[in-house]
């Protein structure tokens, strides 16, 4: 475990402020307590410094995994989102893409989001910017990139995507193995 | 009296003597096959069947063993001894009878694919060793004792460069072509590759980071002002949305008058939503989507 170099801070900021803006700094600066990013493994680790010193007790090969994930850098360096970041996201989340009923299920089987599946949509979205998922009753289910913006949205067919699929809650069941 | 009991003493002795001699030598008729190294003896002798039938086996048995482990005993007090931690070891000799094999011998194993293979193709197995006779070993260990003598005499030698020898390694010849190739005034950054060299893997330097319990609040000072760099960084004015907000004003001023010439002077129609401010979420500088926006109350 170690923390992380510059590059790859900004690296990770560059991906996370996509979807949350400048909200990070509530992450990074929290009132009620102390959090930090550590990477391990290549996966990055958002926790609290007491789980940090506990974590220090394990040996590198022992140690699976340390708070909440947030993502893991691929072998050219890029940082990629992993679900298990929702959490934080959500919150912070600056736009947001409302799920029909209908389409819910098939956005949590790993599927992009149609136009006809979409309830909502925030105003002023750009096309290729970082959105996160709800349902209709404002649970998050996931996040994605828009695929058109909000304006595009309105005037295309109801069989095009409006949001590519990136991570889903689905994705607890589906690849349990590999997420940390 | 004394000569009766000095004679009587040395008799008592003797007899004493022959006694623990009886007891360590054993007359047999034929002389004990031994074979030390197995620690085993093989007593030839005819046994009476007389003896046998008598009651006394069991005393018979035990004599007879007691007998020949003594003379097997004797034998092994032959070997050459050592003291081994305060006891005495006598070394044993090979083992001289062939034991018979514990297991069944191993059954042939069918050959490999490769074998099968090989056999087909009449492939024979190549030993190829790394040693190669080399002349210029002479030269070598003169140069080494050169070297030597200047380290001792404190005489200054050029540091890395190769050998001359007939056949050079071939690790010896990268270390000599990436140590020339780092020796420019740029450290080798400038320097040209041959079409399918692979750029150095920057063997020398490692990799040094922050300690992991380190000062939090300078931890998040840091990312606090790499944050702040990175919002100053992105475009505070984005030229699409400008253009569009621009774009968009105008055909509202146009569809306004044209409605006026039609109605006749009604009021103008309201403006829709204000829109955008310039400032606005900038998300990377991307190009903005296409079309004007219409200031329709749309979509939340």
């Amino acid at each position: 475990m170690r923390p992380l170099t510059d590059e790859e801070t900004k690296a990770m900021f560059e991906k996370l402020s996509k979807y949350i803006g400048e909200n990070i700094k509530l992450l990074v600066d929290r009132p009620d307590g102390t959090y930090c990013f550590r990477l391990h493994h290549d996966r990055v680790y958002y926790m609290s410094e007491k789980i940090l010193k506990l974590a220090t007790n394990f040996s590198r090969d022992k140690l699976i995994s340390v708070g909440t994930c947030f993502g893991k850098f691929t072998k050219t360096q890029k940082f990629r989102l992993h679900i298990t970041a929702l959490d934080f996201l959500a919150p912070y989340a600056k736009f947001k893409v409302w799920v029909k009923p209908g389409a819910e299920q098939s956005f949590l089987y790993g599927n992009h989001v149609l136009k006809s599946g979409l309830g909502r949509i925030t105003e002023n979205t750009m096309q290729y910017q970082g959105v996160v998922v709800y349902s209709m009753a404002d649970v998050p289910l996931g996040f994605g990139v828009a695929a058109k913006t909000t304006q595009e949205c309105r005037r295309v067919d109801p069989l095009s995507i409006v949001v590519f699929h990136q991570a889903d809650v689905g994705e607890f069941i589906r690849n349990e193995d590999t997420l940390t | 009296m004394a000569a009766c009991s000095v004679e009587e003493l040395l008799a008592k002795a003797e007899q004493e003597e022959a006694e623990k001699l009886k007891t360590i030598s054993v007359q047999k008729e034929l002389d004990l096959d031994f074979d030390v190294g197995n620690l085993l003896a093989c007593d030839k002798n005819r046994i009476e069947s007389r003896d046998f039938k008598e009651q006394k086996k069991e005393d018979f048995l035990r004599a007879l063993a007691r007998d020949n482990t003594q003379l097997l005993i004797n034998e092994i007090w032959k070997l050459p001894t050592e003291r081994v931690e305060e006891a005495i070891v006598a070394k044993l000799p090979e083992p001289a009878t062939r034991l018979p094999r514990e297991k069944p011998p191993p059954k042939p194993k069918p050959p490999t694919k490769w074998e099968q293979f090989a056999k087909l193709k009449g492939i024979q197995k190549k030993k190829k060793t790394n040693m190669v006779w080399d002349e210029t070993r002479v030269a070598k260990n003169e140069f080494n004792r050169l070297k030597n003598i200047a380290r001792a005499q404190k005489i200054k030698t050029p540091g890395v460069g190769l050998l001359p020898r007939t056949k050079q390694s071939k690790d010896e010849l990268s270390r000599a072509v990436s140590v020339a190739k780092t020796s420019t005034a740029s450290a080798g950054r400038f320097q040209d590759r041959l079409p399918k060299e692979k750029p150095p893997k920057n063997a020398g330097k490692r990799r040094k980071f922050e300690p992991l319990i380190g000062d939090f609040s300078s931890e998040k000072q840091k990312q606090l002002e790499l944050l702040k760099v990175m919002d100053s960084k992105r475009p505070k004015l984005d030229i699409t949305k400008a253009v569009n907000k621009q774009m968009r004003e105008e055909d509202r001023e146009e569809a306004a008058s044209k409605r006026k010439g039609r109605k006749g002077g009604a009021a103008g129609r309201p403006k829709g939503k204000g829109g955008k401010g310039k400032g606005g979420r900038a998300g990377g500088g991307k190009a903005g989507g296409g079309g004007k926006r219409r200031g329709k109350p749309g979509k939340r």
